[in-house]
């Protein structure tokens, strides 16, 4: 399987996995399905038979929100079954909304933010401390970089000179309510210069620039790598891309889920198989006029295609 | 007490590389002996404490025996959810010491009074809570909990505690420890406290017994989990049974016993001495502060008094 083939997968998955659970996010698993794709075949050492193998590299998904491009990515690597995915959210399941590590394959559990540079920060000093060669990786969001608690790190991992800490943000330029700019303004790459870090910015859908970026973080100051993956919330999916709503609504049954399967389908990679709708969705009507669909008590509809506002 | 700890971490740390002593930029002329001994096992976070636990946690995840070390509330109020989250939830060997339970830092004000700490911490679950009373019990601690896997607080005093404890010989997570027989009295009552009031407390127990007040001392460096058995039995033997803290009233030690007598339907009654549910506005000292909420020996001894003359 290729980054392309588990990008796509995970978005697939993503899809039905709200989709049937009624789950917020999707827009961020969408955005980070790229990201996730390519560390998942290209870049992180690790072995789906023995997954506390000490040779791996330690991996955090510190957006835990995103939950399930992680549960997606491992799962298609073998570490369980496809088919336990479809229990995200329910009741007796192991999948949690937010990243669990009561899972093999993942050793750390998120969801509130802020959370896991620092983590990641102290196994990479642990790991250099004990002489071993693994990274130690961790995927932020933009909006998840308001918290303090990820500048206490950055100091942190500057000053250890851990070179072998990378941590990839996935800029989609939105968070919970709004544009990141709307809310707290903030030129993201030059943030991380200030703290001393190797910035590394690229398109974070583009897979070759996501390989070359991650593939070697090595660098003569010794400094930590950080990877600003620019992104769009909702990516693959047009009436999604860039749209807040979609921070928190799930495709409902009907032409929202119809037609969120079928653009998939026109990106499909030939050799992948799409686990529950092989042969796309039959019906599939174009969006309402009005976005009457998307009007519920919790969404504000000014928020619809909103705009980052010039200050 | 406080030095009696880094010394021990010193020659667990010398025979055990994977010890790890983490500060949030405190510790001055505390920690000196440890970084000079063991460079290597040392890390300054900075005044960070939220990075400090979660960098704690990331290092026991890869097999570190991590103390982080700050003061007052700092390594605990302030990062509390990266101890729910980070640490116990992940069962991170991380050993949490505060220096300066109580009004250790009277002077300072009330930012540095850490006085609802133990409430906060023992809410949490699989955290353990250990309040050593004297520098023998918080020694045999500080080697338990090292080579115990989870999170534990270690909530300290200061330095210079006088020795109380004499009889402890291991120190056992869960137990509570005698430190005097009640003497064969009229009047008897049960005495347990936590923490550093030990000296205070043995100070009215001998105060009390003067007076013709017979009292059984425990001393309860472990306040989760807590020694039932020795609860319920005394429940059961006296009539009153007192609990001291250098704390709120509210969910610390004396809640933890409250607990523990109400489902066990004892008939004894509890009178928790601490602070009564309020911050302290009053500046001076700890032997000042302890005066005025009435913890200090004076104070322990006419609760008591008052308790058992009614």
């Amino acid at each position: 399987m290729n980054s392309q083939d588990l990008a796509w997968l995970i978005r697939r998955h993503g899809i039905e996995m709200t989709h049937l659970s009624g789950g917020s996010h999707i827009g961020a698993i969408l955005s980070v399905a790229d990201i996730m794709g390519v560390l998942y075949t290209d870049i992180l050492k690790f072995d789906s038979k023995n997954p506390k193998w000490d040779g791996r590299d330690r991996f955090i998904l510190s957006k835990g929100h995103a939950g399930a491009s992680v549960y997606a990515a491992i799962a298609e690597n073998g570490f369980f079954d496809t088919a336990e995915l479809k229990t995200h959210y329910a009741n007796g399941s192991r999948l949690s909304g937010h990243v669990s590590h009561h899972l093999p394959g993942i050793d750390f559990s998120t969801g509130s933010l802020g959370h896991g540079l620092p983590v990641a920060a102290g196994r990479a000093l642990a790991g250099k401390q004990d002489g071993k060669s693994f990274r130690s990786f961790v995927v932020m969001g933009d909006g998840e970089c308001n918290e303090g608690s990820v500048w206490e790190a950055a100091e942190f991992a500057n000053h250890y000179k851990l070179d072998n800490l990378v941590a990839i943000v996935d800029h989609n330029h939105m968070q919970s309510l709004d544009y990141c700019n709307n809310t707290l303004e903030v030129d993201m790459a030059k943030r991380w210069e200030g703290f001393g870090w190797n910035v590394i910015e690229v398109d974070g859908h583009n897979h070759d620039e996501l390989r070359k970026a991650l593939k070697d973080t090595s660098n003569s100051e010794k400094k930590p790598t950080v990877v600003i993956a620019h992104t769009v919330k909702g990516k693959g999916i047009s009436f999604m891309e860039s749209d807040i709503l979609w921070h928190y609504r799930f495709p409902h049954d009907g032409w929202e889920y119809n037609c969120a399967v079928n653009e998939l389908h026109k990106t499909k990679p030939d050799n992948v198989v799409d686990p529950y709708t092989p042969e796309g969705c039959p019906k599939c009507e174009s969006e309402p006029e009005h976005c009457h669909h998307t009007v519920s008590e919790t969404y504000h509809p000014t928020y619809y295609k909103r705009e980052v506002e010039s200050r | 007490m406080r030095d009696t700890v880094i010394h021990k971490l010193i020659d667990l740390g010398k025979k055990d590389k994977d010890i790890e002593l983490i500060t949030g930029d405190l510790g001055f002329g505390v920690l000196k002996p440890f970084w000079e001994t063991l460079p290597d096992q040392f890390v300054n976070a900075g005044i960070a404490e939220q990075n400090m636990t979660g960098a704690a946690a990331g290092m026991a995840l890869e097999g570190k025996k991590v103390f982080t070390y700050s003061i007052g509330n700092f390594p605990t109020l302030r990062c509390l959810e990266q101890i729910r989250n980070d640490c116990a939830y992940h069962n991170a060997n991380v050993n949490i010491i505060c220096v300066g339970g109580g009004y250790v830092y009277g002077s300072l004000g009330m930012s540095h009074h850490a006085t609802e700490d133990i409430a906060i911490l023992r809410a949490l679950p699989d955290v353990t809570v250990i309040c050593p009373g004297d520098p023998i019990e918080a020694a045999l601690a500080t080697e338990k909990i090292a080579n115990t896997e989870g999170t534990c607080y270690l909530r300290l005093g200061r330095g210079g505690e006088k020795v109380i404890n004499t009889s402890i010989r291991e120190f056992e997570i869960g137990k509570a420890y005698k430190i005097r027989d009640a003497k064969d009295l009229d009047k008897k009552v049960a005495v347990f406290s936590t923490g550093a009031i030990l000296e205070e407390t043995a100070k009215a127990c001998d105060m009390l017994e003067e007076q013709g007040i017979a009292v059984e001392q425990y001393s309860f460096p472990s306040v989760k989990p807590i020694d039932k058995e020795v609860i319920e039995d005394c429940a059961k033997r006296f009539d009153h049974i007192f609990t001291v803290e250098e704390h709120n009233i509210v969910g610390g030690f004396g809640g933890a016993v409250a607990e523990v007598m109400a489902e066990s339907g004892s008939k004894a009654k509890l009178h928790r001495i601490g602070i009564d549910d309020f911050y302290c506005i009053k500046v001076g000292s700890q032997a000042y502060l302890r005066e005025q909420v009435g913890i200090d020996a004076k104070g322990i001894c006419s609760k008591v008094k008052e308790v058992v003359s009614e």
